[in-house]
């Protein structure tokens, strides 16, 4: 397994060198002249020389991309033009709402998913069977920002004043907010690294509330999530219950399975122990491929509900031309999507042994 | 030896049919590709007729038109004194059903062009990767490697964001995001057929390789680039809606899907018609080519195959 690891390790490296290329490229690249892209059409020459040498645009290109990586692994992922803060700062402020967009969307699309596709599997060609499907192909062929706003109508609107209604926007109801954990626990002097750590956890709801007690604000924060999850949810939900559905009747299909049932075994353990197992491999596949939908999926929704993430920081990057936050979240974005493409290799291959000599 | 007179069995109807003959038959009586195909058939009728259809222009507002006023039908109660708009209006006093009507053009458009940019420059990276082998084999790889890094759509805002907000700069963004897939599907028919006996016959008699790869190997791509290409039709509709929607896609006026929703995002409370009905355009538009795709699979896959 460390070997199996550590090979997947030493093949990313190329990979991460693409990715930092390309994200130091997407600044260097915009057509125009970066001072005036950056500093406005009213920079005067001199001011330009400065900013030039500054940022280091007179050296070689290769020292500038050297420049890049060095102060990438020292946290350094520039100034954010428009709010004159590190980016850093504003990824340990926005990231962790995004992450726990993802991770709700995720929770809510495997229960669903792996749900109705075993469901559909062991009632094949009934109604429900039929009727999931169908929800199923429609499911992957809606806009996730439709779908978004469609619920977020049916939940605030039509629903309201029921005990399921639920708020259509925002992170908490207003005055509600998380506390930073360095104020709470009144730290004084913290710098780099750590602030960082402990401005990311102070974000992460669930962690502050652990942390300084405030269940309310994390309950609050909880209901406002469940509608941004269901919508960004359910279309990988629709993807996975598909393959589930294929993946248990291919098993279901296979010559261990009749054996178990010849000799005699009873009926729920030949599902747990034969048939899970085997079919759980093309779902964790799945499930990770659709991790990329889901994060994608989460920048769009942010923007419908009107969430305090990544994504709409993004969005309103990209129009206000605010290109080192754009450089910093989309290095961010990619680096988490390649993290969780390797959790999902290693336990792809902690349950198929054969994939670990690969 | 007796001999066994066929003639007791009736003349054995010798029945040849071409694979693409036997498949197209299969296609037709697949389910859910019948489906698919109606839907697409009716969505192509009304992008090439959306003039004749269409009420209004889809461009030019009504002046007379309350802004975001509800769907009028006729037929549903609406007085006949008031002007019919099947959709409502949107914001800017235009006709929502003629610009969803025209929408269509745009989104069949943008589908076809993409998948077409993809095909062509992910076969010709993918045949040269499979064909040379080696440290191009091990380049062009990496490099799709790194472009499957990203989330798609994350990448197309990329891309989007150096070329600038635009509907073309988003086609060639969504284009570029699709090559990978492509090239690693070329790639592997072209490396699963390379070694065959009839290539390397081919090659000892000294046919060019070009001619090779275009005229031997590369046909057998063709079935599942079918599949492939129809369901990228689809993924390639809904990121250039997403692209629309937030504002990086298709600038004012134009009457696309994703656009409309974009612009009218704040008024789901007030005014939802103007939300629901080109969301449903995109819905089954995506839904047709999925459809058809799925079926296209089903019936083209010879390892589905349980005859």
């Amino acid at each position: 397994m460390a070997q199996f690891l550590s090979r997947r390790l030493v093949l990313l490296i190329p990979v991460m060198v693409g990715i930092l290329l390309i994200t130091f490229a997407i600044v260097r690249l915009i057509p125009g002249d970066p001072c005036v892209a950056m500093l406005g059409e009213k920079a005067t020459p001199a001011t330009c020389n400065a900013f030039r040498e500054r940022y280091g645009m007179n050296d070689n290109i290769m020292v500038q991309f050297g420049h890049y990586i060095v102060n990438i692994a020292q946290g350094d992922f520039g100034m954010s033009l428009r709010f004159g803060r590190p980016v850093v700062d504003l990824i340990a402020e926005r990231l962790p709402m995004t992450i726990e967009l993802t991770i709700g969307a995720m929770i809510f699309s495997v229960i669903a998913g792996v749900g109705l596709g075993i469901v559909s599997a062991l009632r094949r060609n009934s109604w429900l069977d039929t009727l999931t499907m169908i929800l199923a192909n429609l499911g992957v062929s809606m806009p996730v920002f439709w779908l978004g706003l469609m619920l977020a109508y049916l939940f605030a609107i039509i629903l309201k004043g029921t005990p399921i209604s639920l708020p259509p926007s925002a992170r908490f109801t207003a005055g509600m907010g998380l506390d930073s954990l360095i104020k709470v626990w009144q730290l004084q002097n913290v710098g780099g690294f750590q602030k960082f750590m402990l401005d990311f956890i102070s974000s992460l709801s669930l962690s502050n509330a652990i942390l300084t007690g405030n269940w309310s604000t994390f309950l609050d924060g909880l209901r406002h999530i469940i509608l941004p999850s269901i919508a960004v949810g359910t279309i990988p939900m629709a993807t996975i219950a598909r393959i589930t559905r294929s993946s248990i009747l291919e098993v279901l299909g296979q010559d261990y399975v009749r054996t178990a049932r010849a000799k005699g075994m009873r009926e729920s353990m030949v599902i747990t122990k034969h048939v899970m197992a085997n079919a759980l491999i093309p779902i964790i596949t799945i499930i990770g491929i659709e991790t990329g939908a889901l994060l994608s999926g989460a920048v769009l929704t942010e923007t419908v509900f009107s969430l305090p993430g990544i994504g709409t920081a993004l969005v309103n990057a990209i129009l206000g031309r605010d290109y080192p936050v754009v450089q910093g979240f989309t290095l961010v974005i990619a680096l988490v999507f390649v993290f969780v493409n390797l959790i999902v290799d290693a336990s792809y291959a902690y349950l198929d042994p054969r994939i670990r000599l690969e | 030896m007796t001999d066994i007179n066929l003639s007791l069995f009736g003349e054995i109807p010798h029945k040849r049919q071409t694979p693409l003959v036997e498949a197209f038959s299969r296609l037709i009586h697949h389910r859910s590709a019948q489906a698919g195909m109606v839907m697409l058939g009716f969505l192509i009728l009304v992008a090439v007729f959306a003039a004749q259809i269409a009420p209004y222009d889809p461009i030019v507002p009504i002046k007379t038109a309350k802004r975001r006023d509800v769907p009028c039908i006729h037929l549903l109660g609406c007085p006949a004194g008031q002007p019919e708009h099947f959709f409502g209006i949107d914001g800017n006093s235009r006709d929502l059903f003629s610009r969803v009507v025209f929408g269509s053009r745009f989104s069949l458009v943008i589908g076809i062009v993409t998948v077409s940019f993809a095909i062509v420059t992910g076969g010709l990276v993918g045949a040269m990767a499979g064909y040379l082998g080696g440290w191009v084999d091990n380049l062009l790889m990496r490099c799709m490697d790194v472009l499957m890094a990203f989330p798609s759509l994350l990448l197309a805002i990329a891309i989007v964001t150096v070329l600038g907000p635009g509907l073309i700069n988003a086609l060639l963004a969504i284009g570029i995001v699709s090559i990978p897939r492509f090239a690693r599907l070329i790639r592997s028919t072209v490396l699963s057929v390379k070694e065959l006996d009839y290539v390397t016959a081919s090659r000892a008699i000294g046919v060019p390789s070009m001619r090779i790869l275009f005229v031997h190997i590369l046909p057998n791509a063709i079935t599942p680039l079918v599949v492939q290409g129809t369901l990228g039709i689809a993924t390639a509709i809904l990121d250039a809606a997403a692209l629309s929607f937030l504002g990086l896609g298709a600038e004012k006026p134009t009457p696309e899907w994703g656009l409309m929703m974009g612009e009218e995002r704040n008024s789901v409370f007030s005014a939802p018609h103007l939300l629901i009905f080109p969301g449903l355009a995109i819905m089954m538009t995506v839904l047709s080519f999925n459809l058809l795709g799925d079926g296209l699979r089903d019936v083209l896959d010879p390892r589905l195959r349980t005859e």
